[in-house]
């Protein structure tokens, strides 16, 4: 009888091509996918090397991160951007590779696209040079983020040099209560192991809360894998998994859909097998989260006291949070609840879904933005906008006051012209609350769009289960 | 690539742990196509104020880091974003290695394809590094690739991890993607055997 094994040892096991005593292995890459940011300088490396891309049937571009999201029929305005999405739609072209860039009815931020594509399935292996690629682990697939040497590899080669990884279960017991959502598990997760907590590891998301959860809601989770410290998350597939791939796009059909079911019933971990660490979460006891300093894991319940620094053990760690305190001028030991907010963004590849998007029209419904505060809701592709704007959610967030957007990473990553002005607080659905990273000097509290919708209304920082 | 094999440097402290790389460089400088120019967007919004000018008191705009080639970080260093402008951007200004506790993944990998080697060092080790080269701003330690030795000022020798791959990649300057291509035999086997389960010029 073989050795039980989780779903991770087994996607890996069977994309291994060759593996050498004191080397890494060779693990094969079913999807590659391509952004205008960190692959101008791989592509740039082939042409130097006189090299083809090997797969272009297994790549996939489009542009996302330095797109603008306000009116497509213009041309892009800064200049700088407009080149770089320029020079990936020349690069597609030159190697062969299928781009959805602006104009495509496909576009959209990668790690929306490719599961609604239907080219995010089970048991595959999925790379692209983005952090947040774990996002398409939520189908059961093995799937995570490169640097552009990496990209480089795997255009020419289909493949990458790869440790084997630990594997981490992350099981969440109970049920959420109402307010509380996927974005919250996660949020207290990495507020629970730390931003390094998983360093080296793949997730596993196991338990009757994530299999609870729609797929939608089990991307926003995977998503947020790196916030933990690893590289990629996922859940095993299930019926849940099976409902949302049937019928999409590039999803197999026919006889090829029952042989791939048969193939992908086998993926779920092996009763017994082992991981290198566990982590217990009782989603039962959540309450929505909301973070306050510089990075995922200064995360607390909404209701909480911001933490004071004093009791934290390690010189650095108290440093670390002085300095967060001091970028994000909050007093330690005071409550969050009340604390004004300029922005409130709704969007990026963590929460700009169909999913997220109803949840935050269920709180702006014949509600308004609150005067002080701008709001932008920026859907994921053009295909979540046209579902959004078939299902008028567009015109409930125009009612309110709040701007209805183009598709694109927008205000997570600020490369676009969509950012905070410095001082300026934003209540956002994205990943990151980096310094600066909603632009300079723009301080960013992570929150669930249902949250975000409630701070949207008040202007304050809000408990959206007083709205509910 | 590059060759790693000796290193003698005064240190540049950065006592934060849990450096993003949107700290080492933020995202509006990755608009750019090419690898040039990063070194001078290194921690920019740390080294520099709103209207351009350097910091002084940041410690990248000192005198001690003119020449530096190490930098000394808190732990978790290079978390967030893939962007391997990061590993980019720092050898751009000069750095060659990077000591911590303990390294993002992703970052660690970039900067090994890039060497700029990451060499983790035990809490106590850390500390005491810290201590000294805000005590000596010259304090100098010497990284020896081959030994895997870090040798601080008073000739005591700490070893730091490496897998055997990575090292020998450094050490003679070895280009992984030369390495992968070497099983073309064995990929195109793989590929013979296990049918693509999409194709993106499809659907």
């Amino acid at each position: 009888m073989t050795q039980p094994r989780t779903i991770i040892e087994k996607i890996w096991d069977a994309h291994v091509v060759a593996e050498e005593p004191g080397a890494p292995a060779l693990l094969y890459i079913d999807l590659h996918l391509v952004h205008e940011v960190t692959s101008p300088q791989a592509f740039d490396g082939l042409r130097r090397r006189g090299l083809k891309v090997r797969r272009p049937d297994k790549t996939l571009a489009t542009a996302d991160h330095n797109v603008p999201t306000t009116d497509r029929s213009l041309p892009i305005a800064d200049a700088i951007s407009a080149r770089q999405v320029a020079q990936l739609e020349r690069n597609c072209a030159e190697f062969g590779i299928p781009c959805y860039s602006l104009g495509s009815e496909r576009q959209g931020i990668v790690h929306v696209i490719g599961p609604e594509l239907g080219l995010t399935q089970p048991g595959m292996t999925i790379v692209c040079g983005d952090s947040h690629t774990a996002t398409h682990g939520a189908l059961g697939a093995l799937a995570f983020g490169i640097g552009t040497s990496e990209v480089e590899h795997v255009l020419a080669t289909q493949c990458l040099l790869q440790r084997k990884p630990k594997t981490f279960q992350v099981w969440v017991d109970g049920r959420l209560r109402p307010g509380v959502t996927a974005k919250d598990i996660i949020l207290a997760l990495i507020a629970k192991i730390g931003v390094g907590g998983g360093t080296g590891c793949v997730f596993e998301y196991c338990g009757p809360a994530i299999r609870a959860l729609t797929m939608e809601e089990r991307m926003t989770i995977c998503n947020m894998s790196i916030e933990g410290g690893a590289r990629a998350g996922l859940v095993a597939p299930d019926e849940t998994t099976y409902q949302y791939l049937c019928g999409r796009p590039f999803a197999p059909r026919g006889a090829a859909w029952e042989e791939a079911l048969a193939r992908w019933r086998q993926l779920p971990t092996d009763e017994g097998a082992h991981y290198d660490k566990r982590v217990t979460l009782d989603a039962s006891e959540l309450q929505p989260m909301i973070t306050f300093g510089t990075n995922p894991g200064m995360g607390i319940p909404i209701t909480a006291p911001v933490p004071d620094p004093a009791s934290a053990a390690d010189p650095l760690e108290r440093e670390s949070l002085v300095k967060a305190l001091r970028y994000m001028d909050l007093e330690p030991g005071k409550p969050l609840l009340g604390h004004p907010v300029n922005v409130v963004f709704i969007g990026s590849c963590t929460n700009s879904r169909m999913t997220d998007l109803r949840a935050a029209a269920s709180i702006l419904k014949g509600r308004k933005v609150h005067p002080n505060v701008r709001v932008l809701v920026v859907p994921g592709s053009q295909q979540v906008k046209r579902q959004a704007e078939a299902e008028g959610l567009h015109e409930i967030f125009k009612a309110a006051g709040a701007e209805w957007r183009e598709s694109g990473c927008s205000m997570c990553i600020a490369m676009n012209g969509d950012q905070l002005r410095p001082g300026e607080y934003c209540v956002s659905t994205s990943n990151r609350n980096f310094e600066g990273r909603q632009g300079k000097g723009g301080r960013t509290f992570l929150a669930s769009p249902l949250t975000a919708a409630a701070c949207a209304v008040t202007g304050v920082v809000t408990d959206v289960r007083t709205l509910l | 690539m590059s060759k790693f094999t000796r290193l003698v440097s005064r240190l540049v402290p950065l006592p934060v742990d849990n450096i993003d790389t949107d700290q080492i460089i933020p995202a509006r400088f990755l608009k750019t196509i090419s690898k040039e120019g990063l070194g001078e967007q290194l921690f920019y919004d740390w080294r520099y104020d709103a209207d351009g000018r350097p910091k002084p008191d940041f410690v990248l705009n000192q005198p001690r880091a003119q020449g530096a080639a190490i930098l000394l970080a808190g732990d978790n260093f290079g978390c967030g974003s893939s962007r391997e402008h990061a590993a980019w951007a720092l050898l751009q200004f000069g750095f060659r290695a990077v000591i911590s506790t303990s390294f993002a993944d992703i970052f660690r990998q970039n900067a090994l394809k890039n060497a700029l080697l990451p060499v983790v060092v035990p809490h106590d080790v850390h500390a005491e590094l810290f201590a000294l080269s805000e005590r000596d701003p010259d304090t100098q330690v010497a990284i020896d690739l081959a030994r895997q030795t870090l040798t601080l000022p008073d000739g005591r020798s700490v070893e730091f991890p490496i897998d055997a791959f990575s090292k020998q990649c450094l050490l003679e300057g070895l280009d992984e993607l030369g390495y992968i291509r070497k099983h073309e035999a064995a990929i195109a086997a793989y590929e013979r055997s296990h049918p693509a389960p999409v194709n993106t010029l499809g659907g």
